[in-house]
């Protein structure tokens, strides 16, 4: 797992790059969606796929790092082994998310948006994820918890190596 | 699948003959709903056991079928499954219920008692789901076949009558005559504006340009509201039909979908009911034999609220970085590639199949004066039946709060609700008696929406709230345009000030300040209305802000930096339950020990007053006052005998 941090070799880069490239007809318009599509294959963002992504594309390398760092949803730095999302949609608010999401830091020593160091967690904020009813959630990698208690949250960080 | 292509009306109604044939009328159907919120309860494997369960008591085939279905929107009971044709409804079902409901309910059509709604208020246990008063009270006309649907199987579509207002439309109707329909209907846009949509699609079709485009909004941005996505996912193909209509009518022959990245099943659903409804000929070339062409393209967002506006989700799906642009001239005459482009939201084009087929006549007879039809909400925060709702406009949202919602929780007291997301604003108790339609809502200060209803109570702090939405904003702010950027930058520093008892005399008139220039002088409508928040929290609890500022007392005892918590020795029974939940260890004491809080260590996270079991309730918030002195450590517990 921990290969996916660490930038891949260019060659296999530039492979999948081509490859993605390739499902979108090279298509300009389609920049978007190439990012997207290289953003969940790599996890983030590294220099060598945005560079490779302006190479093939023909596309300027402002262009890629303009969108790239415009939008939400793609990361320029590596991202941990588990993704803990902590929703702040307007129903959890309400029903007390950002304590949730103080008692996560507290307990794991990070702040929200942060890599821990050995590169086990990223802490992340999310704006609903339409499952208000119950609230307040936590998303740690893709598995959803309603409402969870400092006990369970420790067994779950502990399961999470 | 290898489905042929349709050619006429005739075949279509041939087709759903064919499929409803298939269907022997007795056969018992359960349907499980995978909404996002009940697959996160599980949903998924108990549909799989389902599946399994049937097959091992050997109720395959004819006599009982397992159906995987969209969103029904009783998020609150979840998992629901509702078994055919008895309407039988059963709630929270577990895992292990499955092989029960199989041998008694779907072998024998027994009713099992104890995994039935249970009516809070009479303790009644309800058997249909239409009877439930969560449903019971509403009007179903868009959301309400998603409890019949496999979104991934077109014929389950089909089978209801689908695609036959397309049949309609492009075989028996000019596109004027279907234009003139929607304008006729009063049709309004659901994503928040109300903007009508005849009119919309009008303009569209006048303007010069060629290729004209169609667009599904889907990037339901505001947080709290998800009906889009309930929509998409659950029923992608009323979605579908009503944009290739719509096409038909404007003399559009390339559409888009755009769906929000965070929407995953959204984006797969749509994607298979395109592939689907090309191989019947519903899409493509010579759509139904009519002559009329049309494709969709379906293109995912990246996470950026502002690119719900329109010229911004434009910019998007051009490749591009999605900020709003000054609009000189509408979208609806210069938007992709300067080409006229016509967007409306998820549940506006749901809308275009029912008003070809039931007539605008029909439509206008739901609703109020100035809105027809009717609208989704998705009801959330503080109320005991989260869910979305589907309701007549013109209810008022007392009705939609008290007798779909069922009130608020734990007997606690309402205070306000939220519509309209962060452009919308706060209402407060003595205006719940509103009728909900686009004008009433912004005659106090708050607006429609697309549809995200947030219900708070005692324990929410209005200054909070409106920080909340003002952070929100200003996050998502593109930053293009100065009062956007720096007008929201200013009232967060203020607000948050204000929550951190930093508030000073005259912020109350600088927040009126900014919000003015904010409305003024901001380039897209998110700007225009991203102070609205703060506003009608102002215009309706200004003493708490007050209490804020002058008092540093927080009346809601929500904002952490003027709330203490302190455990009432009195009180304390030396349980434990707090001191082994407290996360940061600030919590003293021991068995039989008092418990005391370490305030250096505290980070005020709430969890001690949650878990004090309230026969004890003996953790307190203090806010505005002194904090009583701590008991000796080491003081032991002395308890009363019991008798």
């Amino acid at each position: 797992m921990s290969l996916r941090t660490k930038s891949p070799k260019l060659t296999k880069v530039s492979t999948t790059v081509s490859r993605v490239i390739r499902n979108y007809q090279r298509d300009k318009d389609m920049l978007i969606q190439i990012l997207l599509d290289l953003q969940s294959m790599f996890g983030w963002l590294s220099r060598e796929v945005l560079t490779e992504v302006s190479e093939q594309l023909e596309v300027p390398i402002t262009q890629v790092y303009q969108i790239a760092s415009y939008y939400k949803a793609f990361s320029l730095m590596p991202r941990g082994r588990h993704i803990i999302k902590v929703c702040l949609g307007t129903a959890c608010q309400v029903r007390g998310s950002p304590r949730l999401l103080d008692t996560i830091s507290a307990m794991l020593n990070m702040k929200p948006h942060e890599t821990s160091e050995d590169m086990r967690f990223t802490l992340e904020t999310v704006n609903c994820l339409g499952c208000c009813a119950m609230g307040p959630v936590v998303v740690v990698d893709d598995v959803y918890h309603s409402k969870p208690s400092t006990p369970a949250l420790k067994k779950i960080f502990e399961t999470a190596k | 699948m290898g489905n042929q292509r349709l050619s006429s009306a005739k075949e279509l109604e041939e087709l759903r003959k064919e499929i409803l044939s298939k269907r022997a009328p007795n056969k018992s159907v359960v349907t499980v709903c995978t909404g996002t919120a009940c697959q996160t309860y599980g949903s998924l494997e108990i549909y799989r056991k389902f599946a399994d369960e049937i097959k091992k008591q050997g109720l395959e085939g004819v006599v009982v079928e397992a159906k995987a279905t969209g969103c029904h929107g009783f998020c609150e009971q979840g998992p629901v499954v509702v078994i055919f044709p008895q309407e039988i409804c059963y709630v929270k079902v577990k895992l292990e219920d499955v092989p029960e409901i199989v041998s008694a309910t779907l072998a024998q059509g027994r009713v099992i008692e104890r995994l039935l709604y249970e009516d809070p208020v009479t303790g009644e246990k309800i058997t249909k789901d239409p009877d439930i008063p969560f449903y019971k009270n509403q009007m179903r006309i868009v959301f309400g076949n998603n409890r019949y649907i496999n979104p991934r199987y077109i014929d389950d579509y089909i089978a209801l009558g689908g695609y036959s207002a397309l049949s309609k439309a492009l075989l028996k109707m000019t596109p004027e005559q279907v234009l003139e329909e929607i304008k006729k209907s009063n049709l309004r846009g659901r994503g928040g504006g109300g903007f009508p949509t005849g009119i919309k699609w009008e303009t569209t079709k006048n303007a010069s340009g060629e290729p004209k485009y169609v667009i599904v909004n889907c990037d339901e941005g505001d947080p709290g509201a998800y009906m889009n996505r309930s929509l998409m996912e659950g029923n992608p193909h009323a979605v579908l039909e009503g944009l290739v209509i719509g096409a038909y009518a404007i003399g559009s022959h390339e559409g888009f979908i755009y769906v929000r990245q965070e929407y995953p099943i959204a984006y797969e659903n749509s994607i298979q009911a395109i592939k689907q409804a090309e191989e019947y000929g519903f899409l493509g070339k010579n759509i139904l034999g009519s002559g009329f062409d049309f494709e969709v393209e379906v293109h995912r967002g990246a996470g950026a609220f502002v690119s719900g506006e329109s010229t911004a989700l434009m910019s998007a799906i051009e490749g591009k970085v999605g900020e709003p642009k000054l609009k000189y001239i509408h979208t609806a005459v210069s938007g992709i590639n300067g080409n006229p482009s016509c967007l409306n939201n998820v549940e506006t084009w749901a809308n275009v199949p029912l008003i070809i087929n039931k007539g605008a006549e029909w439509f206008n007879s739901i609703g109020t004066d100035g809105s027809k039809g009717t609208k989704i909400f998705s009801l959330v925060g503080k109320v005991n039946n989260t869910g979305l709702v589907e309701v007549p406009m013109g209810m008022t949202l007392r009705q939609l709060i008290y007798d779909i919602g069922g009130g608020i929780p734990n007997g606690k007291k309402f205070k306000a609700v939220q519509t309209g997301g962060p452009s919308g604003g706060v209402i407060p108790e003595q205006h719940l008696d509103t009728p909900i339609d686009f004008d009433e809502l912004t005659k106090l200060g708050s607006m429609m929406g697309s549809g995200g209803t947030v219900v708070m109570d005692e324990d929410t702090c209005m200054v909070d709230t409106a920080r909340y939405f003002i952070s929100f904003c200003c996050e998502e702010s593109c930053g293009k345009c100065i009062p956007g950027r720096e007008g929201l930058r200013m009232l967060r520093e203020i607000l948050t000030d204000i929550c951190e008892g930093k508030g000073q005399e005259g912020d109350i008139e600088a927040i009126e300040d900014i919000a003015k220039v904010m409305q003024d002088a901001s380039l897209c409508a998110l700007g225009t209305t991203a102070a609205n928040p703060a506003l009608t929290t102002l215009k309706y609890f200004r003493d708490e802000y007050e209490a804020h500022i002058k008092e540093k007392r927080c009346p809601a005892k929500a904002c952490k930096a003027l709330t203490s918590y302190y455990i009432d020795p009195e009180k304390c029974t030396a349980c434990m339950i707090c001191f082994k939940n407290c996360p940061t260890e600030a919590i003293h004491g021991g068995k039989g020990i008092i418990h005391w809080i370490e305030q250096e260590k505290c980070i005020k996270c709430n969890t001690c007053f949650e878990v004090c079991p309230p026969r004890f309730s003996a953790v307190r918030r203090i806010s505005g006052e002194p904090l009583p002195p701590t008991p000796t450590p080491g003081t032991k517990v002395i308890r009363e005998k019991k008798r």
